[in-house]
């Protein structure tokens, strides 16, 4: 895997903060993905008009494809099986309703504005995860 | 369509930081999980970066009394940790570190030639619906704070 060099993480971070800003200044909403897809799917009766969500869940694969295209094209190396796929998809969309947010929501926007609870969130998924990749690599994996 | 187009607008954009920054590609993600082996600190620079624009944003939003396209603004303002809270942020860590995909980079990933982001996705949903279910049937153990 090549290093991405802190310039680029830099400039694909301010596209991502600045996509969450314009959301929120735009339309007053927050730019949660967990929250967002929860909406366009009608799994959550949250509060972003459903066309909104849906306009939002439309167009990030849309500029996925359309900077793979002209831009960078990105690996996407995956080497978890069917099974751990399947465990892990089930524990982040219900973990991300539980908890109410994922990187983007707490990690991106709730950091931003301070919020008590978005600061508890981030740490403890971080945590979590940091955990569970330790244990995944170096106590299962060897 | 008045809705429709903000949205899909935030989302492109949001989607092209995702692949200008790797984030897609859980690997990378996974890389930066892995503090005590090959450590890779592009998610950290990432997430910085991203805070500076959408503090900002935060910070604009003191001094107007409505967003741009709206009647007003929808900030949570709760401040409870609460243990639904944890729980579901230390379930939804586990899962992102399992294979290293979160929400966004999972959605994005579905146009980038990979089949398992779609299955990641389908099983995200699934998640997301099981939560539904169980909310509406114990409604005081999982608790709906925005």
């Amino acid at each position: 895997m090549e290093p991405v060099t802190p310039l680029v993480a830099v400039a694909g971070g301010l596209l991502i903060g600045t996509a969450a800003a314009l959301l929120l200044l735009l339309t007053g909403r927050i730019a949660g993905v967990s929250g967002l897809a929860a909406t366009a799917t009608r799994l959550s009766a949250g509060g972003t008009p459903r066309s909104q969500a849906t306009g939002f869940i439309v167009g990030l694969p849309l500029g996925a494809a359309l900077t793979a295209l002209f831009i960078r094209t990105p690996e996407v190396a995956v080497t978890s099986s069917v099974p751990l796929l399947i465990l892990a998809g089930l524990l982040v969309g219900f973990g991300t309703r539980l908890g109410n947010g994922c990187t983007s929501g707490h990690g991106v926007c709730g950091i931003a504005r301070l919020s008590p609870r978005s600061l508890a969130a981030t740490a403890t998924f971080m945590a979590s995860a940091v955990a569970t990749v330790f244990i995944l690599r170096h106590v299962i994996g060897g | 369509m008045r809705d429709f187009l903000p949205g899909l607008i935030v989302g492109v954009i949001f989607g092209a930081g995702l692949v200008v920054s790797d984030m897609v590609n859980p690997a990378r993600v996974q890389a930066f999980l892995d503090v005590f082996g090959n450590w890779d600190p592009t998610l950290m620079f990432v997430m910085g970066a991203a805070l500076i624009p959408s503090a900002i944003g935060y910070l604009l939003r003191r001094r107007m009394t409505r967003p741009l396209l709206g009647k007003q603004f929808f900030i949570p303002t709760s401040r409870t940790v609460n243990r639904p809270l944890l729980l579901g942020a230390a379930l939804f860590g586990i899962g992102w570190g399992l294979v290293g995909f979160c929400p966004g980079p999972a959605i994005a990933g579905l146009v980038l030639g990979a089949w398992q982001p779609w299955l990641f996705v389908a099983a995200m949903l699934v998640g997301m619906g099981l939560h539904r279910l169980l909310s509406a049937s114990r409604p005081s153990a999982l608790r709906f704070e925005g």
